[in-house]
C-alpha cells in the first residue's frame, strides 16, 4: 500500500488522516498535494493524524517540513497526532521532534489550535 | 532463530534499473538477508531505511534516473557481519562538504537528512568515488552493535 489521505472537519479544524507509507515518490507528492490545495483553500488549522503511517524515509520528514512552513508562512497552524514509535523516532533524530507541536490524543490537539 | 546461532553465509548482487521500484526492489532484498541472518526488527527497519536512502542518492542524485545506468547492489553476510554495498554511475556529489542537518539553520530545510540517517542508522558507513565514475557507498551492520 502506497498512502491514503482522508480529509475530515472538527469545528475549524482540518484533520487529515494519513495512512501507509510517506516515501519519495507517490506517497511525499500526495501529502504534498493535500497541504498545498488546504492551503490554498485557506484552511488555518491543520492536524495531520499519522498513527497509521507504516514507514515514513527523509523524503517524507521533508514533506512533513515543507508543509508545516508552508500552512505556518500562510498564517496557519500545522500540528501532528498520534506519532508511532518509528515516527517519533525519526523526528528525534533529525531533532524536528520539538519544531512540530506534536499531541496523543485528538481532543487535546484540536483544543490546542488558537 | 537464537541470538547466537550462526547463519550460514549469503551473498547476492543485483544490477538494478535507475528507477524509484528498484528503491524498493533493493530494500527487499536487503531486507531479506538480514532477516535470515537473525536480526532484530529493530535493525531491519534501520536497515531497510538506510538501504533505501543510499538507493534514492544513487537513483535520483547519482544516475539522475538516467535509462543508460544502473545501480549495482551486493548484500553479503557472513557470520555476524553484514554489508551492503550501493554504486551508481554518476557524476559523484561533494559528500564531505554536506550542510548538517542538526544546525539550527537547517533544520526547516525540506531534504538533505538521507545521508545523515543511514550514518546513524548503521555502525559503519564509507563512500568513495570511483574510477571510471559513480559513487559507491558501503553499508555495515554487526549483529550484535559493537
Amino acid at each position: 500500500m502506497s498512502v491514503k489521505l482522508e480529509t475530515r472537519q472538527v469545528g475549524d479544524v482540518s484533520v487529515v488522516d494519513v495512512a501507509g507509507r510517506i516515501t519519495l515518490g507517490e506517497g511525499s507528492s500526495a501529502l504534498r498535494d493535500t497541504i498545498r490545495e488546504m492551503v490554498g483553500k485557506n484552511h488555518k488549522k491543520i492536524l495531520l493524524n499519522l498513527g497509521e503511517v507504516s514507514y515514513i524515509d527523509s523524503s517524507g520528514i521533508g514533506e512533513l517540513v515543507s508543509g508545516f512552513t508552508s500552512v505556518t508562512n500562510s498564517g496557519g497552524q500545522l500540528k501532528l497526532l498520534n506519532l508511532n514509535k518509528r515516527v517519533k523516532d525519526l523526528l528525534q533524530i533529525t531533532k524536528l521532534y520539538t519544531v512540530f507541536d506534536v499531541h496523543e490524543s485528538e481532543a487535546t490537539a484540536i483544543r490546542s489550535f488558537t | 532463530m537464537r541470538e547466537n546461532s550462526r547463519p550460514a553465509p549469503e551473498t547476492l548482487e543485483r544490477f538494478l534499473a535507475s528507477t524509484l521500484d528498484s528503491v524498493d526492489r533493493a530494500e527487499e532484498l536487503a531486507v531479506g538477508v538480514a532477516q535470515r541472518a537473525g536480526f532484530a526488527d529493530e535493525d531491519l527497519m534501520k536497515i531497510g531505511l538506510a538501504v533505501r536512502e543510499s538507493m534514492v542518492n544513487a537513483v535520483v542524485h547519482g544516475n539522475r534516473y538516467s535509462e543508460n545506468k544502473k545501480v549495482r547492489l551486493s548484500v553479503t553476510q557472513n557470520g555476524d557481519r553484514y554489508t551492503v554495498r550501493i554504486a551508481d554511475e554518476g557524476e559523484g556529489f561533494d559528500f564531505e562538504n554536506l550542510p548538517n542537518p542538526l544546525a539550527p539553520e537547517n533544520l526547516l530545510r525540506t531534504s538533505g537528512r538521507g545521508l545523515f540517517l543511514v550514518r546513524s542508522f548503521m555502525d559503519e558507513v564509507q563512500i568513495r568515488r570511483l574510477g571510471p565514475g559513480g559513487t559507491e557507498v558501503t553499508l555495515v551492520k554487526f549483529r550484535v552493535s559493537k
